[in-house]
């Protein structure tokens, strides 16, 4: 498949010395520089590029964060504001990291529904996938603690309402929910750890994604077309034809990031975490950050029993379900065809799926009552018949488009046409 | 063709759904009157004049039950905040008496890098003091209080950069103390407001016309007037960086935009030779 | 003279290196706040100079007091300890220094050094050792009535901040 035959020949004695015992050079040729990528990428396939300059961001801010603040529930509030309020450029560096959370969601989702459209799942790149949804549910954990260490109301109760899906697991589940505390309550000994953990887990899915780039480099890139590469015209090497592309694809991200850091930093968060946490008063309606917002309306979706399952254990079992079916993706659509572009059943179902994820979004921060509970059994009913009933059946009843011979048959047909 | 269909259902389906956010919370829906604010805006800066007249009625009125921690005395001389000098600063500092251990007696004269001192030397006593209701802390209170806006309203705000949720609400609550309707009871010790959630508040109404005097013969004296003056500064004590902020944001922006043109004609260029 | 290709070539070239120096602009730019805030905050900076009303001190005696979180000697001198300090020649000494060049003039009485010998960085005891200033009891360095090195392994004389009497008893030290 993708070309592996190096064309890297070591020049001076040192790079020769060099190669021999740790052949970086050679490495970095052939992965970074010259490394066969479909020539038809779209700017859709930029976002891989904006994620890995996105965790760079929220590392490097945040390691510097971390010189300035207080993991302790009696100082770290103040310790926050002092960070905004007096230390150089603190307010646009902590805006940065928190509105940097949202911006790397925003990218994470183009990319994983990048990756549902274009089929970029299926075989053989079934492993890049599961890594993809390890690192999301990773980077979702690291966003959730990372929430709760400015101790405001929100980061409490967050805490509080996340904490306890863990005590609906049978038999054990309260003695997990202490154990993961600390205590019998969101304390002191919570906030430590989270804050142990937040400044952990970056650099774990820092790990992760050189596996998922890894795994991405044996059979090289998905493409547009989802025709396989055939030829050596059908590709060009990374550098300078993607890097280029991708530097482009970042600065252009950046306008609508330092938009919300400069102009609106606290507009994608909560006002109720502009107050000290206080374990005495909830405020009147928990929201989770809008990230989690789909998974938090299928959670609370759940309000009925089922046999011997309870709605408090059904919720979470839906809402860990929701995430779990994603390892089963590649092998719950049965289409050979990759692309939805050439799936004409695929695609109204597809888009469907994304409009009900946003309702599911938008549900999430409703409070949960009336016609809100019923729309979100729907679009929760709709998430899981997307991947369990609708993909398989498609596969089997759906007749696609012709294919395209190849990638560069494709590109010229479309500078033709 | 299909694919348009879906699409077109497919919004006609979020619209409904979204709607029928609005319908559902017209219920218990309170308007808020959202006002003009020097600050508002990608432009905006704070009016230095009004920050000044703000803070004498903080420290005039709301300060003798309202704490203002995260604010020093300091602070009021920064540029793009009430500005004033900084011997005007250490001058009021020393007015105040600050606890500290390491002094004589316990306590001492404050000087500017001391933070505003608490109204009450604990949240009990202050709570005892107030008919058991705690009065809170003022410095964040415009970045700690939010409106609700029905769908699409809200939307807009991403692009309008709405920032001023906190003055508004504040402004709508100093000024919407009211006679209780017919029929509705109000408990001893408690108020009518219309605008707060619930509209029994705890803190009777704290302005009345004429209550400060403002040293600027031209600004009105009046309850609509202060309250535009004090959200102002709540505003800026929630958040004191903003035009510096506001400025470099410009100054990014600009930069990134012209650089990207750059990236593009760059990536052109590379391209131009692979098809 | 060159041919169309080399126009091309060149321009080309100039676009590269003008984007490249665009980019480093921009780097460096978001490098800068990264760096900056390793600099003290503004809430450490309002310490940074701190004023202090000597008329407490009587004469004779000294006080400690903190300023940048070091100790800080103030001490009110008599004429006498004025006079010993001056009458001094300097040759005598190690780091040589006039007694003038170590107080402010019209306040000669003040005497306010940074309290950590030079050695390392001891407080040395006041009004004792032989010459009637300080003695540092970790190395046993002897200052004189002017702060001055006169024996033991301290280098240099105690260290006089940077302080202006901002009134008659008021002074801003910083």
């Amino acid at each position: 498949m993708a070309n592996h035959a190096g064309n890297y020949t070591p020049g001076s004695g040192f790079e020769r010395w060099l190669d021999d015992r740790l052949p970086i050079v050679r490495f970095s040729k052939e992965h970074l520089m010259d490394f066969p990528t479909p020539k038809n990428l779209n700017y859709w396939w930029t976002f891989g590029g904006i994620l890995a300059f996105m965790l760079v961001v929220q590392i490097v801010t945040g390691i510097i964060l971390v010189m300035h603040y207080t993991p302790h529930v009696d100082l770290a509030f103040a310790s926050v504001e002092h960070i905004r309020r007096d230390v150089n450029y603190g307010r646009i560096i902590q805006g940065t990291h928190a509105v940097g959370a949202s911006m790397f969601f925003a990218a994470i989702y183009v990319h994983i529904f990048r990756g549902m459209y274009y089929g970029s799942y299926k075989a053989p790149r079934e492993i890049i996938w599961m890594l993809g949804v390890v690192l999301f549910i990773l980077v979702m954990a690291t966003a959730f603690m990372g929430y709760v260490l400015p101790w405001g109301q929100m980061s409490l109760w967050g805490a509080t309402v996340i904490t306890g899906i863990f005590s609906a697991v049978p038999l054990v589940g309260e003695a997990i929910q202490t154990m993961l505390l600390g205590g019998f309550s969101v304390a002191n000994p919570t906030l430590n750890r989270f804050f142990s953990l937040h400044y952990l887990l970056p650099f774990i899915v820092a790990a992760v994604v050189v596996l998922h780039i890894w795994a991405l480099h044996v059979p090289g890139n998905n493409n547009p077309t989802g025709v396989e590469v055939k030829e050596s015209r059908d590709t060009l090497p990374f550098h300078p034809y993607y890097t280029m592309k991708d530097l482009f694809a970042i600065i252009v991200f950046l306008i609508p990031f330092a938009w919300f850091v400069f102009f609106a930093p606290d507009i994608l968060g909560h006002a109720d975490n502009y107050i000290p946490a206080n374990p005495q008063v909830t405020p009147s309606h928990i929201v989770p950050e809008w990230y989690l917002l789909p998974f938090y309306t299928m959670l609370r979706a759940i309000d009925f029993n089922v046999l011997f399952i309870d709605s408090k254990l059904g919720g979470v079992i839906v809402m860990a379900g929701s995430l779990l079916i994603l390892f089963a993706l590649p092998w719950l659509d049965t289409s050979k065809v990759r692309a939805g572009t050439f799936r004409p059943l695929f695609k109204p179902f597809y888009w469907l799926f994304v409009v009900n994820f946003i309702a599911l979004a938008y549900l999430g921060a409703q409070p949960a009552e009336g016609i809100y509970t019923v729309l979100g059994k729907i679009t929760t009913a709709y998430y899981f018949a997307y991947f369990l009933i609708i993909l398989p059946l498609l596969g089997r009843i759906e007749k696609p488009a012709p294919l395209p011979v190849s990638i560069s048959e494709s590109v010229l047909g479309k500078a033709k046409g | 063709m299909m694919l348009k269909k879906t699409i077109l259902g497919a919004v006609a389906f979020l619209a409904v759904t979204l709607s029928g956010g609005a319908v559902q919370a017209a219920g218990e829906y309170t308007e808020t009157y959202q006002q003009d604010w020097s600050f508002s805006g990608v432009f905006g800066t704070y009016d230095e004049n009004q920050l000044r007249r703000g803070f004498q009625v903080y420290r005039e009125v709301c300060s003798s039950c309202h704490g203002l921690d995260f604010i020093a005395f300091r602070n009021l001389s920064d540029a793009g905040g009430p500005h004033y000098s900084e011997d005007q600063v250490r001058a009021l500092a020393a007015e105040y008496t600050i606890a500290d251990e390491t002094a004589d007696g316990g306590e001492r004269e404050g000087i500017p890098a001391d933070r505003w001192p608490e109204p009450f030397p604990s949240d009990q006593i202050a709570r005892d003091a107030n008919g058991g209701a705690l009065p809170p802390d003022l410095s964040l209170i415009a970045k700690a209080r939010g409106i609700s806006q029905p769908f699409p309203w809200w939307v807009f705000n991403y692009f309008t950069a709405y920032q001023e949720a906190g003055a508004d609400y504040v402004y709508n609550l100093l000024t919407r103390y009211e006679e209780a309707p017919e029929g509705f009871e109000v408990p001893p010790g408690q108020y009518y407001n219309e605008y707060y959630s619930g509209h029994l508040i705890a803190m009777a109404p704290p302005l009345s016309d004429g209550i400060v005097s403002y040293d600027d013969e031209t600004t009105p004296e009046t309850v609509d007037q202060y309250s535009r003056d004090l959200a102002a500064f709540f505003q800026w004590t929630a958040d004191p960086h903003m035009v510096s902020r506001k400025t470099m944001g410009f100054r990014v922006i600009i930069f990134l935009i012209g650089f990207a043109v750059l990236m593009y004609i760059v990536k052109r260029r590379i391209w131009r030779d692979a098809h | 003279m060159a041919t169309a290709s080399e126009t091309k070539a060149t321009r080309r070239d100039f676009l590269y290196i003008a984007t490249g120096a665009v980019g480093a602009v921009g780097v460096a730019g978001a490098a800068w706040p990264l760096i900056s805030q390793l600099n003290p905050s503004a809430s450490v900076l309002a310490l940074a100079s701190i004023r202090f009303d000597v008329s407490t001190v009587p004469e004779g005696s000294s006080v400690t007091i903190l300023w940048r979180g070091l100790p800080v000697f103030v001490r009110h001198r008599t004429p006498e300890e004025i006079e010993a300090a001056r009458a001094v020649p300097l040759s005598e000494l190690r780091d040589p220094e006039g007694d003038e060049e170590r107080v402010l003039e019209g306040h000669e009485e003040w005497l306010i050094m940074v309290a950590n010998c030079t050695h390392l960085g001891c407080v040395p005891v006041g009004e004792s050792g032989d010459f009637g200033g300080w003695f540092c009891p970790c190395h046993g360095s002897q200052f004189d009535t002017a702060g001055r090195i006169r024996r033991g392994p301290a280098p240099t004389n105690l260290v006089v901040p940077p302080y202006e009497f901002v009134s008659d008893t008021i002074v801003e030290i910083g």
